[in-house]
C-alpha cells in the first residue's frame, strides 16, 4: 500500500494528563499494526514524527482525522501550545480536517479539567468551535468519552469513517454501536446484582459493587465488559466499581459512594420504577443462596 | 376478580376473624368451612392446606394497607401529611376492620413457624414494605426526614402503629382510637423529622 494513500491522522493534545495517550498506546499488538499499516499518523505530540504541529499550520497541511485529547480553553495563561491556545488550535486545526473525534472524557465534554475553578472557560470540544466553524465538518463530532477511551473504541471508530464514510452517534455524540449498551452488561458479577448479594470490600470477585461501593454499571452506557482492557479485564472484574467514566456528568462526587436516602439507593437502574425495583429487592434479599455467600476458589 | 378469586377472599375474611379471635391453633378448617356454610371438602377445594391459608392470609390483609399506602405516596402532598394521612387510614382500619390487623399481631408475629416456608423475610408482605420504603426514600430525599438506618426507621412507624392496635385490642384506650390519630403520626413524624445540623 502506497504511504500517501493512507488517510492522515493527527493527535492534538490539549488539557489533559496523557491518559488516553497511554490507552491508545497500549492497543493490542495486532491492532496497533492494523492501524499503523492503515493510517498515516502524521502527528502525535508523544511519538517521533517528521512534523511539528507549528509546521503544521503554517504550511497549511490537510488531513482526514483529527484526534483531540484533553479540554479546550481559550486562556492562554493556563494552557498554550506553540503559542496558540486550544480553542485557537482546535479552530484552526478544524478547518483542515474531514472527521473530528473527541478522544476520551476531558474531550468530550471538559471532563475532570472543567471542575477547575480558576478557569470557567474548559469544556469539551463540541463547545468550543467557534460559530463559523461549528458547521464546517462534513461529520458530526464523534464523542469517544471514557477516562480513558479504549484503544479499540479510537481504532474501530477510525476504520468505520474510513470504510463507511458515517457512523450513527446518540444524543450525546457517541457512537451507537460502543455505547448502546451498559457497563453492566457482561459484568460477571450480573448473578450478585440479581439476588441482591453485596461486595465485602474493595478487590473482591464476590459481591455486587452497586449498593455500597457506588458501582454504576447499570447506569454507564459503554461496553467495558464486552470489549475489556487489556484483552483481559476490567474494573468491575478486579473488585472496583464503575465510576461512569463514559457518562456527561464524570466526575461526579463521591463516586465510590452510594447516594442512599434511608438505606434505600437514591438512584436504581436505568428506566426501572423504583416502586417495581425496591419490590424485586425485597423479595431478592429473602433468598439465602449458599453458592453466592461463598468464596469462588475455596 | 374471578369468582373463585372472590370466594377464596370471602374464606380468607372469615378466617382472619376466626384466628385473631380464637388463634391460629385453635382454629380449624373444619371451624372455617362452619363460618362459610360450606362443606370441609369444598373448602380444600380453595386452600390445601390451614398454612396455605394462612400465607395468603396475610398477603391479603398486608396488601389492603399497601393499596392505602400507595395511594397515599402518590399524592401530591408533603412527607409529613402522607405520615398522618396513613396513620388515620391504619387506625381506620383498627376500627372497623380490627381482624386484619389482628390476625399480623396475633398470628403472623406470634407463629413464625406457619410462615417459615414460602413466607421468608418480606416475602408475603413485600408489597406494603415497598411503600413503607417509597414513603421514607422520599421523605429523606426531599429533607423532610433526616438520614438513618432503614430498619429503625421502619420500626418506628410500624412499632407506633402495632402498638396501638394492640391496646385498642386489650381495649384499655380511654377515649376512641380516632381521636388519637394525630398524636400517634405526630410522635412517628417527630422520630424521622430532619433536623438541621
Amino acid at each position: 500500500m502506497k504511504k500517501d494513500k493512507k488517510p492522515k491522522v493527527l493527535w492534538l493534545q490539549a488539557i489533559t494528563c496523557n491518559g488516553n495517550t497511554h490507552s491508545f498506546l497500549s492497543a493490542n499488538n495486532n491492532r496497533m499494526r492494523l492501524f499503523l499499516n492503515s493510517f498515516d499518523l502524521i502527528y502525535h505530540p508523544s511519538l517521533t514524527t517528521d512534523i511539528t504541529i507549528k509546521e503544521i499550520i503554517e504550511k497549511k497541511i490537510n488531513f482526514d482525522f483529527l484526534l483531540v485529547e484533553g479540554a479546550i480553553s481559550s486562556n492562554k495563561e493556563f494552557f498554550s501550545i506553540s503559542g496558540y491556545s486550544p480553542y485557537e488550535m482546535l479552530n484552526i486545526l478544524v478547518k483542515r480536517t474531514k472527521y473530528l473525534i473527541a478522544v476520551g472524557s476531558c474531550a468530550s465534554y471538559g471532563g475532570l479539567h472543567a471542575k477547575f475553578e480558576q478557569n470557567s472557560d474548559i469544556q469539551g470540544i463540541g463547545d468550543s468551535l467557534s460559530a463559523e466553524n461549528l458547521y464546517i465538518l462534513k461529520h458530526p463530532v464523534v464523542n469517544l468519552t471514557g477516562c480513558p477511551a479504549h484503544p479499540e473504541w479510537i481504532i474501530q471508530t477510525l476504520f468505520s469513517l474510513k470504510d463507511y464514510g458515517k457512523m450513527a452517534l446518540d444524543e450525546k455524540g457517541r457512537p451507537k454501536e460502543l455505547y448502546y449498551g451498559l457497563a453492566h452488561h457482561g459484568c460477571t458479577r450480573n448473578e450478585y446484582f440479581e439476588w441482591k448479594v453485596e461486595v465485602k470490600h474493595f478487590g473482591l470477585k464476590e459481591g455486587c459493587l452497586f449498593y455500597e461501593q457506588g458501582c454504576r454499571g447499570p447506569m454507564t452506557h459503554s461496553n467495558c465488559n464486552k470489549i475489556l482492557w487489556n484483552d483481559v479485564s476490567t474494573k468491575t472484574r478486579a473488585g472496583m466499581p464503575c465510576i461512569g467514566c463514559t457518562e456527561f456528568d464524570f466526575p461526579r462526587e463521591n463516586m465510590l459512594e452510594t447516594k442512599k436516602n434511608i438505606g434505600i439507593p437514591n438512584e436504581v437502574p436505568l428506566e426501572v420504577s423504583k416502586r417495581a425495583y425496591l419490590s424485586l429487592t425485597g423479595v431478592a434479599k429473602t433468598f439465602k443462596i449458599g453458592r453466592l455467600n461463598k468464596k469462588l476458589i475455596d | 376478580m374471578s369468582t373463585k378469586e372472590e370466594k377464596k377472599n370471602n374464606i380468607i375474611e372469615n378466617s382472619l376473624k376466626l384466628f385473631s379471635k380464637n388463634g391460629f391453633y385453635n382454629t380449624t378448617i373444619p371451624d372455617i368451612a362452619k363460618s362459610m356454610k360450606m362443606s370441609v371438602g369444598n373448602m380444600y377445594n380453595y386452600f390445601k392446606s390451614k398454612e396455605e391459608l394462612a400465607k395468603y392470609a396475610i398477603k391479603y390483609s398486608t396488601n389492603i394497607l399497601a393499596k392505602e399506602l400507595k395511594t397515599i405516596n402518590q399524592m401530591n402532598i408533603s412527607s409529613k401529611e402522607k405520615i398522618y394521612l396513613f396513620t388515620e387510614k391504619y387506625l381506620e382500619n383498627v376500627k372497623k376492620s380490627p381482624e386484619v390487623i389482628e390476625y399480623f399481631l396475633r398470628v403472623y408475629l406470634s407463629n413464625r413457624e406457619v410462615f417459615a416456608k414460602g413466607c421468608e423475610g418480606f416475602l408475603c408482605v413485600s408489597e406494603f414494605v415497598t411503600e413503607v420504603m417509597i414513603l421514607l426514600d422520599e421523605g429523606a430525599s426531599n429533607k423532610e426526614f433526616r438520614q438513618q438506618d432503614f430498619f429503625p426507621a421502619f420500626a418506628v412507624i410500624m412499632g407506633a402503629l402495632g402498638g396501638f392496635a394492640f391496646l385498642s385490642g386489650e381495649k384499655v384506650l380511654e377515649k376512641d382510637i380516632m381521636e388519637y390519630s394525630d398524636e400517634v403520626a405526630e410522635n412517628i413524624y417527630r422520630a424521622l423529622k430532619y433536623e438541621e445540623g
